[in-house]
């Protein structure tokens, strides 16, 4: 029988370094989506209170720390990330198993925002994207889920299909900016 | 072009795709009349001024837009979800 063996979406791809900005991949455990049923986003929310301990978001925003997260991923989406969801979650909303389909990584340094910039139709300075923050948006022609998690820390993530992609753009973005602050 | 999502905000119009004129909101009865569903299917206004477009905020929250805007001045009068618009038309 053949010997299978696990691979992270961006094995081999990852970490990468330049100007002092750093893109690491991040194991984020068990991904599941949670579309709350018609009417029942507060139910959804104490469910989950109860369950994994963690805040359902606002839109536009994410709650928990590493390890236990959640960020509101769409319209009347949003993403538990770690913990295992409990079968109570399910009388509240369609329970999906998004693990092992996106490639999440992370982007630490002061001129992370510097990077994004090139890549993000958004404005993601800290004084309209703080700690915290979460937004659909696209990066390159890529859709994507980016999240603040530190002041200096942005999560990003894209289809796992994307990962190569996603890697080669942010890490040209990244030398971009670096050779311009050498400059 | 700006384009503000019901959902996400104001947000740049390359996370959004055309899909067409909003009528598709007003689907005929399945046993309407030939003439009915071929006005449907086929015939659309193309007017020079207000249209009313159906959206899809492709790279963003995923929501289904109803965009009211002004083919002369490219200006965007206002956005609402084609789910709100299809619920108050029910």
């Amino acid at each position: 029988m053949a010997e299978l063996s696990a691979k992270t979406p961006c094995a081999g791809l990852l970490p990468v370094s330049a100007g002092g900005v750093t893109l690491s991949e991040v194991d984020a455990g068990v991904l599941t989506s949670l579309s709350p049923r018609r009417g029942r986003a507060e139910a959804l929310g104490k469910a989950l209170d109860a369950s994994v301990g963690a805040k359902l978001p606002e839109v536009n925003r994410a709650t928990g720390e590493a390890g236990s997260r959640v960020i509101w991923f769409g319209q009347g989406q949003y993403l538990l990330m770690g913990p295992d969801p409990a079968a109570a979650l399910g009388a509240e909303a369609a329970v999906t198993d998004q693990s092992d389909a996106w490639a999440v990584v992370r982007l630490d340094g002061v001129a992370a925002e510097d990077v994004l910039a090139r890549l993000v139709p958004l404005d993601l300075r800290a004084q309209s994207f703080a700690v915290g923050h979460t937004a659909r948006s696209m990066l390159g022609h890529m859709s994507v889920s980016i999240t603040r998690t530190d002041p200096d820390t942005f999560q990003i993530m894209a289809f796992r299909s994307m990962a190569k992609t996603l890697v080669h753009e942010i890490e040209t973005a990244m030398k971009g900016v670096a050779a311009r602050g050498a400059g | 072009m700006r384009i503000t999502c019901p959902v996400c905000g104001e947000r740049d119009r390359r996370e959004f795709y055309y899909v067409g004129d909003a009528v598709a909101l007003q689907r005929p009865d399945p046993d309407a009349s030939d003439v009915v569903w071929d006005d449907y299917v086929h015939n659309r206004d193309n007017p020079a001024g207000v249209t009313r477009d159906l959206w899809y905020h492709e790279g963003g929250c995923g929501a289904w837009i109803v965009v009211t805007r002004n083919t002369i001045t490219h200006e965007v009068l206002g956005t609402e979800l084609a789910s709100d618009v299809k619920e108050a038309s029910a």
